[in-house]
């Protein structure tokens, strides 16, 4: 596991918002959810937009990828040097992905569609993690701090 | 989640996509699309996003092939009203949307028909109809 570790070390907070993904209404929830706790903690219109975008491929990936089974969690991040950010984490316990690396790479996919939702959710956010075990599940944590 | 209203206008099929669409819902207007520009047999379609805030890889694939299928219909397909920051998220994705023609607005993409029109009809000019400059669209000459 990889840890986030630019710039002071991030802060845990108490969840903001938690839910189930399991459905394709789901992903449509956490992307309003997320939407207006962005809006109110101040992100550009385009942080909002890239973010949101990422959510909406991760929780894809557990309706699809990781039957249905898994959930968001959303809280408030804070760094040493005073930013703060936002923070997402989706997990499920779906098949796990055995090859993360080959995972990431766009046009990788195991079904048959353009494989860029990994790979992208990490360029649209500023941190993301994942960790990943075989035929456990997945967790992928992404943050965007504010400017 | 509301329905999306599909209007005909003249020889064009209007699409103002207005609420956030889950991915069923999303198929389901694609077929929607399809049958209408069946049923009509409509010159041009005209999808216009500029109330969609994200468009990411599932939506963005399904307008391109949406576009795609209309062609081989005969229909010439126009995404109006993309929004700054969608386009910029679709880059970071890199989800290229090329093949797709875009238009700023739906006044700007029904220009753009027309044009399209003009040089399947082997016209020899085409003269963009509202001033504004006198901006003119190139000749198509055979
Ligand atoms: N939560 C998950 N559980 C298990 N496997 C996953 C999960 N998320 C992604 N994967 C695996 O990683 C691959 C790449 O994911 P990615 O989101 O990049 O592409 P995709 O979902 O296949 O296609 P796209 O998102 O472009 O429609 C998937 O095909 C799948 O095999
Ligand atoms: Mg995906």
């Amino acid at each position: 596991m990889k840890r986030i570790e630019n710039k002071g070390t991030p802060r845990s907070h108490a969840v903001v918002w938690e839910q189930d993904i399991s459905s394709y209404e789901d992903i449509i929830l956490a992307r309003q959810k997320v939407k207006s706790l962005m809006q109110g903690m101040g992100f550009s219109l385009l942080a909002q937009t890239r973010v949101i975008t990422a959510v909406s491929e991760l929780a894809r990936n557990i309706v699809i990828h990781a039957g249905g089974g898994g959930k968001m969690s959303v809280s408030e991040a804070s760094r040493t040097d005073k930013r703060s950010g936002l923070k997402c984490i989706f997990e499920d316990s779906g098949p796990g992905i055995e090859d993360i690396e080959k995972a990431m790479q766009a046009g990788f996919s195991t079904s048959n569609s353009l494989g860029l939702g990994l790979g992208g959710a990490k360029k649209l956010c500023n941190e993301f993690q994942i960790e990943s075990v075989s035929g456990k599940g997945t967790s992928i944590t992404i943050i965007e701090w504010l400017p | 989640m509301g329905e999306v209203t599909i209007l005909k206008i003249g020889k064009n099929v209007i699409v103002p996509i207005q609420t956030e669409l889950h991915d069923h819902a999303a198929r389901k207007l694609q077929m929607d699309i399809l049958n209408r520009i069946e049923k009509t047999g409509a010159e041009g379609l005209i999808i216009d996003v500029s109330s969609v805030s994200i468009i990411d890889s599932f939506l963005g694939r399904l307008l391109v092939e949406t576009a795609k299928m209309a062609k081989l219909m005969g229909t010439e397909t126009v995404l109006s009203g993309m929004k700054k920051e969608v386009v910029l998220t679709l880059i970071h994705l890199g989800l290229t949307m090329k093949n797709l023609r875009t238009a700023l607005n739906i006044e700007d993409a029904l220009i753009l028909l027309e044009s399209l029109k003009g040089k399947i009809h082997e016209k020899k000019e085409y003269r963009r109809p509202c001033g504004g400059g006198g901006a003119e669209y190139p000749s198509y000459k055979y």
